[in-house]
């Protein structure tokens, strides 16, 4: 699946839980998602959820820990559905 | 009360004016239930309001949150660590509720709770308060929180 396709689809998923929309507008790869989207921490769970929802893919206790950033998340991502 | 639930209920963080547990009638892996009744002169009556006393909502949320996610979430925690040591902090993180009644000094609630989903720490339920002399529902809502461990607060 194309990386750039999962963004999209990814920064869809995180629109609800970013307090200042604005943001999204020129969301980077680099952006992380706690400090510089401001999530609540307790919504990436959220998020996970919904990413395992959408891609049919489990993500582990640890690997949460690995998707600080977008570009993180859309490689985590990329990774688990590569290995379906 | 079971002595497990006990012990849940004495590893609580709060103390009283703030403790709103009277009692665990059951936890399980599902969820959690137990009671707790408004004193007639608890501290917020002063100001809430004067002469006219009425449980505030946010004191509401705070006895569904006690029980329905911190006694649940420990009992839910300590599962997970067995006998590890670990000295366990809970964050409330939101809630979505809605307030069906009144509630007044020495009304007895029960509420029961019923997870949505326990994952990576965070425990999401839908947490229900009725009055028990009533038989009133008086406020329903989702709730989270998760637990964490005191060393990763600071992070």
């Amino acid at each position: 699946m194309d990386k750039n396709k999962i963004q999209e689809e990814l920064k869809n998923i995180i629109a609800i839980y970013v307090p200042e929309k604005e943001i999204l507008d020129n969301l980077t790869l680099e952006h992380d998602l706690i400090n510089d989207l401001k999530i609540n921490s307790a919504h990436i769970v959220d998020i996970v959820l919904d990413v395992e929802e959408k891609y049919d893919i489990m993500i582990e206790d640890d690997v949460i820990m690995q998707m600080g950033t977008i570009g993180q998340a859309i490689d985590v991502i990329h990774g688990k559905v590569q290995e379906k | 009360m079971r002595q497990s639930l006990k012990e849940i209920i004495e590893a609580l963080p709060y103390q009283p004016p703030f403790l709103f547990v009277d009692a665990l009638e059951e936890i399980t892996e599902n969820g959690s239930k137990g009671y707790y009744q408004l004193k007639k002169d608890e501290y917020f009556y002063q100001g809430h309001f004067p002469n006219n006393p009425i449980t505030p909502g946010v004191i509401l949320i705070e006895i569904m949150a006690q029980i329905g996610l911190v006694c649940y979430g420990i009992y839910l925690a300590k599962e997970k660590l067995k006998d590890q040591e670990a000295l366990l902090v809970p964050i409330f993180t939101s809630a979505a509720v809605d307030f069906l009644g009144p509630v007044y000094p020495e009304d007895q609630l029960e509420v029961t709770s019923e997870k949505i989903y326990y994952r990576f720490n965070k425990l999401k339920c839908l947490v229900t308060c009725k009055n028990i002399l009533t038989n009133q529902l008086i406020c329903k809502g989702v709730f989270s929180g998760m637990i964490v461990n005191k060393d990763k607060i600071d992070q």
